[in-house]
């Protein structure tokens, strides 16, 4: 299907020159505008000494096109340096990290669309009636609701009247698999809820659209029941606007993972970029956001190419 | 009448009246520290309590609803202000110009106001104005995007073409009739970018990216009831029930705006 590969080849052209900005953007920010990284990192009380040996050290006193190009060259290498404070790569850092990051924002991803598919799917079905309008006005409540704050509330009600779950802190995946996803538990709840009610709303809205077309009532009239048509015909096709949504969403999350890892003091890159910060340790602030944003893009990229899956007809989405 | 609006605009009412009287009155002074009265859960005297400073939450509450309201107020001021114009600019144009604008609003979304913010906080400490400057980044695209949708459809109508015959110019076109025609679409979106602003500050401010003390602000009381959680858990109860009542009001007042404006839904 020549289209077809235009169109994976296009979102790949596009994804990759994203992300070439995103580095010179984050490279210029962190890199340029500072005034003088070296003095930055080591504060104001440095002497000119040590300032000079750290511009030296990192390589300051080179042309910013040549800075530019070895640090983009290390970083696809996968080299992000070494941490001024912690004296390990950056690179074990962040591996590190994301062994709680990334289990705790798919845990809520998990959640969120098992529980917003389902309530989409029931509240369409009962579209206007008191179910549905129930749902609705949650959903909205949920809209409002700031995740930290429902975290905290978690934390009160679960840990510490209740104390069924840990109010913070992360074991670690060496203490086993089952006390760590219990701390993480809380976490990804605090996470997902919020975001299933953005989900939920996006597939009723969705699903009763497609309900509206002509081929469901085709579908209906040679005599499928309610459930088969929902189920087997709208509900494939409402899945397109979701997979968009939940492919925006991912940054929501990835930006809601930061704060709730501060929360729950986990040990994830959002604790470790806000460490870094007060530490001023500008080379784990920058990789941390590189990767982040990576991350970003990578996700819609490949929401686009499920996009293209889902829908055949690929004449021009967007 | 309209459910949605009516609630909606009544609450949002409500919550600016109160930041516009912090101004003249707050029951006790928002930051005046006073150690013996510390964690009082409410009572007569203070209605929601006091921290772990004696502070009144109450009079901190209304205080710190001036710093949400102003920083989303100036963050959805640079998304629309910037935005608006460059997605109208698109719509006439369209081309290269609007190819860009779409790769542009690929970059933006790769930045969540989040991480702008930390990338600003790391080089200048924190401050309002880093949050107000991430949040209205953010803006900026989903403004452009709304004014460009909208407008490509008020362009291909038949009015547009009658303008054009008579003689007017490009920017005449556009302030006199493709922007009265889309008024209605960037008022719902600005109310819900307002909610999405108020919920961003509290982020930021809670995660010590915002307005730096003794200024109160949501996010930050939010912030220091978490250490005192077990303790005095209206310290979190109750700015956190601020931020969602005020979110709540304004998406009910953007989707009622949206019924009204436009009955075919």
């Amino acid at each position: 299907m020549p289209l077809m590969s235009f169109y994976i080849l296009k979102r790949l052209a596009i994804g990759l020159a994203t992300l070439l900005v995103a580095s010179i953007v984050v490279f210029t920010v962190l890199e340029i505008l500072p005034g003088d990284p070296a003095r930055l990192m080591l504060g104001l009380g440095a002497s000119e000494d040590a300032v000079a040996a750290l511009r030296d050290q990192m390589g300051l006193n080179q042309p910013l096109i040549m800075r530019y190009l070895s640090w983009a060259g290390h970083l696809l290498m996968g080299d992000f340096g070494r941490s001024y404070t912690y004296a390990v790569p950056v690179k074990e850092l962040i591996a590190e990290r994301i062994a709680v990051s990334f289990p705790l924002a798919s845990m809520a991803l998990l959640l969120s669309t098992a529980i917003a598919i389902p309530v989409g799917l029931f509240a369409a079905a009962r579209r206007g009636r008191t179910a549905d309008l129930g749902i609705m006005s949650v959903t909205q409540l949920g809209l409002a609701i700031p995740n930290f704050w429902f975290a905290l509330l978690l934390v009160y009600v679960f840990a510490v009247s209740l104390r069924l779950l840990p109010a913070g802190g992360f074991p670690g995946w060496s203490a086993g698999i089952g006390p760590a996803l219990k701390a993480l538990l809380l976490p990804a709840i605090a996470l997902a809820l919020p975001q299933a009610a953005i989900l939920s709303r996006v597939t009723r809205s969705a699903l009763i659209e497609t309900l509206s077309e002509d081929y469901i009532r085709t579908a209906r009239a040679k005599g499928l029941s309610r459930a088969a048509v929902l189920f087997h015909h709208a509900l494939r096709n409402a899945m397109i606007p979701v997979l968009t949504i939940l492919g925006l969403q991912f940054s929501f999350l990835l930006a809601g993972t930061i704060i709730i890892e501060n929360v729950f003091y986990l040990p994830g890159l959002g604790r470790l970029i806000f460490q870094a910060i007060t530490q001023r340790d500008l080379i784990v602030v920058e990789s941390v956001i590189m990767v982040l944003v990576a991350a970003i893009i990578l996700i819609n990229l490949i929401v686009d190419l499920a996009y293209a899956l889902v829908d055949p007809r690929l004449d021009g989405p967007r | 009448m309209n459910r949605s609006l009516v609630v909606g605009l009544a609450i949002t009412l409500l919550v600016a009246a109160m930041a516009l009287l912090s101004f003249v009155w707050t029951p006790y002074d928002a930051t005046a520290i006073d150690i013996p009265a510390k964690l009082l859960g409410p009572t007569a005297a203070h209605w929601l309590g006091t921290d772990h400073f004696g502070r009144d939450i109450l009079s901190m509450i209304m205080v710190g609803s001036r710093n949400s309201i102003a920083v989303a107020l100036v963050a959805v001021g640079i998304g629309a202000g910037i935005g608006i114009p460059l997605g109208l600019l698109a719509a006439m144009r369209g081309g290269w110009l609007d190819e860009m604008l779409m790769r542009l609003q690929d970059l933006v979304f790769a930045f969540p106001a989040l991480i702008t913010a930390i990338m600003i906080t790391a080089i200048s400490g924190p401050g309002a104005f880093n949050a107000i400057v991430a949040i209205g980044i953010f803006n900026i695209p989903v403004f452009a995007r709304v004014a460009r949708g909208a407008a490509l459809s008020v362009w291909s109508r038949q009015f547009i073409l009658a303008a054009r015959a008579l003689g007017k110019s490009e920017s005449r076109i556009i302030t006199d009739h493709v922007l009265p025609n889309i008024t209605d679409l960037l008022t719902v979106q600005i109310t819900i970018q307002f909610a999405l602003g108020i919920l961003a500050e509290a982020g930021l401010s809670y995660l010590g990216l915002g307005a730096p003390p003794p200024d109160p602000s949501w996010g930050r009381m939010l912030f220091e009831a978490q250490t005192m959680i077990g303790l005095a858990p209206h310290m979190a109860l109750f700015p956190g029930l601020a931020i969602v009542v005020t979110v709540l009001g304004l998406n009910l007042l953007g989707d009622g705006l949206r019924d009204v404006l436009d009955p075919k839904r």
